[in-house]
């Protein structure tokens, strides 16, 4: 359940940067469009959050600590709303760079989080 | 780069502004680079200093660092713009150093830090930073 959502999170986080490296590249803003985008991979990620913690509470453990895993949850579901909200205060092709490098980092911490859990 | 001109009229209205156009995704990657280099060192440091003092270290100054430059860009101002270009060429020298360093006595570092291998493990992200902060340092001061 939990590797099958951050494969999925991962991947929505990279169609979203590309999405957005796109309107970069036409010299535009983010858009309403651009917000729902980002508002589908924020709940994929907050679910994740969620089931992440169920699983804990099951008594399951991550591979490498709870302790890592848990702030890797909270990073992976503020990252994205953290770079719209920036892109708010700049609306410009660069608002729409930083939401792109928001995906790619949101990507790198499902990878990170699928060593964690162990697999 | 068609925007070129168009972020120079601007920051020429604003002059003291380090958050617009570029500096939006530089204060991004830099508050990325702060949760990440903090909560690892303040985590590492909590539960695991003995296994590799000196790596942890490492990091939590890189964290602060970080934490620095990204007040600096958002406070904005001559005076940040100056603090901020001084703490990235740190920044850079302390990247060149610990990334040539770990190569060179990898015995040093039995845990990785931040800056190790330049970087590598966060995709050379802490060697580019600091370059590219430069350049836009610079550049603010410029327009």
């Amino acid at each position: 359940m939990l590797a099958v959502l951050t494969l999925v999170t991962g991947v929505a986080a990279l169609l979203l940067a590309a999405w957005c490296g796109w309107a970069a590249y036409r010299d535009q803003p983010t858009k309403d469009w651009h917000f729902i985008g980002m508002a589908v991979v924020s709940v994929l990620a907050l679910v994740q959050l969620v089931v992440g913690i169920v699983q804990l509470a099951r008594g399951e453990k991550p591979e490498q600590g709870t302790t890592i895993f848990v702030a890797y949850l909270l990073g992976a579901f503020a990252c994205v709303p953290a770079a719209g909200f920036m892109s708010l205060g700049e609306r410009t092709r660069w608002g729409s760079v930083t939401v792109a490098a928001g995906g790619v980092v949101l990507a790198v911490l499902e990878v990170r989080l699928y060593d964690i859990w162990g697999g | 780069m068609t925007s070129g001109e168009a972020e120079v009229v601007v920051t020429q209205e604003r002059p003291t502004r380090l958050t617009s156009g570029p500096g939006t995704l530089l204060v991004w990657l830099y508050g990325v680079m702060v949760v990440g280099a903090v909560s690892r060192s303040i985590y590492q440091i909590a539960t695991e200093f003995d296994r590799a003092p000196l790596a942890y270290t490492l990091s939590a100054l890189a964290g602060l660092v970080y934490g620095f430059i990204t007040y600096t860009l958002v406070r904005g101002g001559e005076k940040a713009r100056r603090a901020a270009l001084v703490c990235c060429a740190a920044e850079l020298v302390g990247v060149l150093t610990v990334g040539t360093w770990t190569l060179v006595d990898p015995s040093a570092f039995p845990d990785a830090t931040v800056w190790s291998d330049y970087g590598m493990g966060y995709v050379f992200i802490p060697v580019l930073l600091p370059l590219s902060a430069i350049y836009w340092l610079r550049r603010a001061r410029t327009a």
